[in-house]
């Protein structure tokens, strides 16, 4: 079957299996490969990406099932050469060292602050409860997303002043 | 890595839609919600459908009402929509309870009610908590549609009386005043499938138990429900002592299994306890809502 997904404001159109899962359609097929293939039983979140408004693990989502959506990948956080809030978070307070669940916990942590700008410490760890980190002990991604919380409002004005745009939202 | 075997898919755009694609395919084809747990058991093979029909279009089953006594909870309603409904919340302290403990947040976002019913999982949290409230199930199909208690839901592990050609639509929980109802769950960790769990909401006549429902999962729980726990608390003083016998009832009538979760016998164990717990939380919520007694 063909679909058609809108990943980070590009149109993709191919033909699929509708047996092949969203992860391996981003990874294999468009060739996006900042979302990580991980545990493959929806448990470790290194594969999550947006579909429409909201993130989920892709690695249990059939890529048919996006067909006609739009996705945001860890490559579309980004807007106008800048990083958003987020990426600017976990690169000033050390939140990664091998990176491989970062863009899952970056995802998450943008959808959590769109809802909640200002997240204590135990919002930020229920946000990322259902994702695995091997390396930090989770302590610098609590902090990498208070950071991104509490310099939101001066990044973003500063984005929008340089690009003309604001969130990172798909359009 | 993990891959479905070959299967068809089809959208469906409305429910009657979905019905016909349903009859069209046959009986293997499978209904897909949130398949937060129909994908993960295509990818071990333990499901292999022909079609799937995805319904996550379907936003009209997707809402939370109260309409002619009622709590009706559509079966595309997604976890976390139940989890920040405060108009369930406010009738039934239960389903936020046990909402906050399925799963993981990004799960809930996409798994459904309905979904999560329909699985059937022997360890199921809502089941109980619905088995607990004594809820209805609406079932449709082309020529129209039917209801089925909670209790008589599930016929066994991973199967419902929901027959090929068929769509769980929604949930039904009648509003009974003056009850409060709560869900206790122990599990190895964040996100997990409990161990054990029970649900319990109660009536009170004074200090009298008036009305009972004792839910429980993955204890092997016969529907999901402790019928002789229940049969114990109705008519009987509200108080501690009761509810800790009602525990050991509940224990006693469950036939939990040894597994990668635990020993059955301590599955027993938090069958018994939580059941206790859950009712005196009940109580509490039962008690925090009564008006200020006259006297």
């Amino acid at each position: 079957m063909r679909i058609t997904v809108n990943v980070n404001g590009t149109e993709y159109s191919r033909v699929i299996e509708p047996r092949l899962l969203l992860i391996h359609f981003i990874r294999d097929d468009l060739g996006l490969t900042g979302s990580h293939w991980g545990c493959d039983t929806s448990n470790c979140g290194a594969c999550i990406v947006w579909l429409d408004e909201q993130p989920v693990k892709s690695c249990t989502v059939l890529a048919p099932m996006a067909d006609g959506r739009r996705i945001m990948t860890v490559e579309g956080l980004a807007r106008g050469g800048r990083l958003d809030p987020v990426q600017q978070g976990f690169a000033r307070c050390h939140g990664l060292q091998c990176g491989f669940c970062t863009p899952g916990m970056m995802l998450t942590a943008r959808w959590l602050l769109d809802h909640n700008p200002d997240p204590t410490e135990a919002q930020i760890r229920e946000a990322i409860s259902g994702q695995l980190c091997r390396c930090t002990g989770y302590e610098n991604i609590v902090r990498s997303v208070r950071w991104a919380a509490d310099h939101e409002a001066a990044v973003s004005a500063d984005t929008a002043g340089q690009a003309g745009g604001t969130r990172a939202r798909p359009r | 890595m993990q891959v479905p075997a070959y299967v068809e898919y089809e959208r469906a755009t409305s429910v009657d839609h979905a019905l016909t694609l349903l009859a069209r395919f046959g009986p293997e084809a499978r209904i897909l919600a949130g398949g937060h747990s129909l994908i993960p058991m295509m990818k071990l093979r333990l499901a292999q459908p022909e079609t799937l029909v995805d319904i996550n279009d379907l936003d009209d089953l997707s809402y939370l009402t109260v309409t002619d006594g009622e709590l009706r909870i559509g079966a595309m309603t997604r976890h976390a929509q139940l989890l920040d409904s405060a108009l369930a919340g406010e009738h039934f302290a239960i389903l936020h309870d046990a909402e906050r403990v399925i799963a993981d947040p990004v799960v809930r976002l996409w798994g459904t009610v309905g979904g999560s019913l329909c699985q059937a999982d022997p360890s199921e949290d809502l089941s109980a908590a619905f088995a607990a409230l004594k809820a209805v199930m609406v079932i449709q199909n082309l020529e129209g549609s039917r209801t089925v208690p909670a209790r008589d839901f599930h016929t066994g592990p991973y199967e419902t009386v929901v027959a090929p050609g068929e769509l769980l639509t929604q949930i039904r929980i009648p509003i009974v005043p003056g009850g409060g109802s709560a869900y206790e769950k122990v599990g190895r960790r964040a996100g997990d499938w409990p161990i054990g769990a029970a649900g319990a909401a109660i009536w009170l006549d004074g200090d009298t138990v008036a009305r009972a429902g004792v839910g429980l999962t993955a204890v092997g729980a016969e529907h999901f429900c402790s019928a002789p726990a229940e049969d114990f608390l109705c008519g009987a003083p509200a108080t501690p002592q009761t509810f800790a016998r009602a525990g050991q009832i509940a224990a006693e009538h469950c036939r939990p299994v040894s597994d990668q979760r635990g020993p059955a016998d301590y599955k027993r164990h938090l069958a018994g306890e939580l059941t206790t717990r859950a009712l005196l939380r009940a109580l509490a919520r039962v008690r925090a809502h009564a008006p200020a007694a006259a006297d």
